[in-house]
């Protein structure tokens, strides 16, 4: 049964969209029901994170090796990756529209975030401009290991150095701290498996498709 | 004692108002409405999966 991690994926996700409704949570002035959101927004984040590291393993490979195939992989990986990302920036959004109000502020957070897509959109761009094949796997590798990093300094660190309102930065208690109770662990930890490797089937899916492609020189 | 029973007392009411402060949706669970939008969303993600499932399948099919 080689398709046990797709079964794992789907039941996982299907819990956290049950359990995630009906199980109970603290009550918290200004979240109210959406502290919910913790198991669709952050998750997102959590697939993206894993997807864009895949993609840096297999850049590093590419690199040590020059195989087409771990190119193929690297790119996937980043395309799917950038579509949780782009979907962790709107969820984000609509959830800051009805807790602080807006859908959008200046924050370390928030504009890192935006610069992480930004920088991974420039690696599509990037990839896209090269006709030429080891060129465009080697240069886009290159890029790739830049980009990863920058995601590592936009998304974990250069919030954590100011004052952020998003939870888990500057101060500013994230939800593992006091109001992740164990309840909602239940339900965070499997929503996070799930919608990862949901993300990374998703991923094969794209790859496969590419060397059909490649195979019948299209 | 005075100042002990006044401080037990506002202790009291700061949290019975804090809990009453917090609205969730308990009017949306009691009546079990909730439940709808759960069903919707699971039927939402099961037929998302079942595409997701189909197109697996076609790719093994001309991988061979």
């Amino acid at each position: 049964m080689k398709h046990w991690w797709k079964f794992v994926a789907v039941l996982f996700v299907l819990y956290a969209i049950i359990a995630g409704f009906l199980m109970d949570v603290p009550a918290l002035p200004i979240l109210h029901e959406t502290i919910r959101n913790l198991y669709f927004h952050v998750t997102m984040w959590m697939a993206m994170m894993v997807l864009m590291t895949i993609s840096l393993i297999y850049s590093i490979r590419h690199l040590s090796g020059f195989k087409n195939e771990h190119d193929i992989v690297a790119s996937e990986a980043a395309n799917t990756g950038l579509l949780f990302g782009f979907m962790g920036l709107v969820t984000g959004m609509i959830w800051a529209r009805f807790t602080w109000g807006t859908w959008w502020v200046a924050d370390p957070k928030l504009n890192g975030a935006a610069i992480t897509i930004l920088i991974y959109l420039a690696y599509v761009v990037l990839r896209n401009s090269i006709d030429e094949e080891q060129k465009r796997a080697k240069v886009s590798a290159v890029y790739n290991i830049f980009s990863y990093i920058m995601l590592l300094v936009f998304l974990l660190v250069l919030p954590r150095m100011t004052d952020s309102l998003h939870p888990g930065n500057g101060g500013n208690p994230a939800f593992s701290t006091y109001d992740l109770d164990n309840n909602m662990r239940m339900v965070f930890y499997p929503a996070v498996i799930g919608w990862t490797l949901l993300g990374v089937w998703m991923m094969t899916l794209k790859i496969r498709i590419k060397k059909i492609k490649l195979k019948k020189g299209l | 004692m005075k100042k002990l029973i006044a401080i037990f007392y506002f202790m009291v009411i700061s949290v019975f108002a804090f809990s009453q402060e917090v609205e969730m949706a308990v009017e949306m669970r009691s009546s079990g409405k909730i439940y709808v939008v759960v069903a919707v969303l699971a039927v939402v993600f099961i037929g998302i999966v079942f595409y997701l499932i189909s197109i697996d399948r076609k790719i093994s099919k001309m991988e061979k």
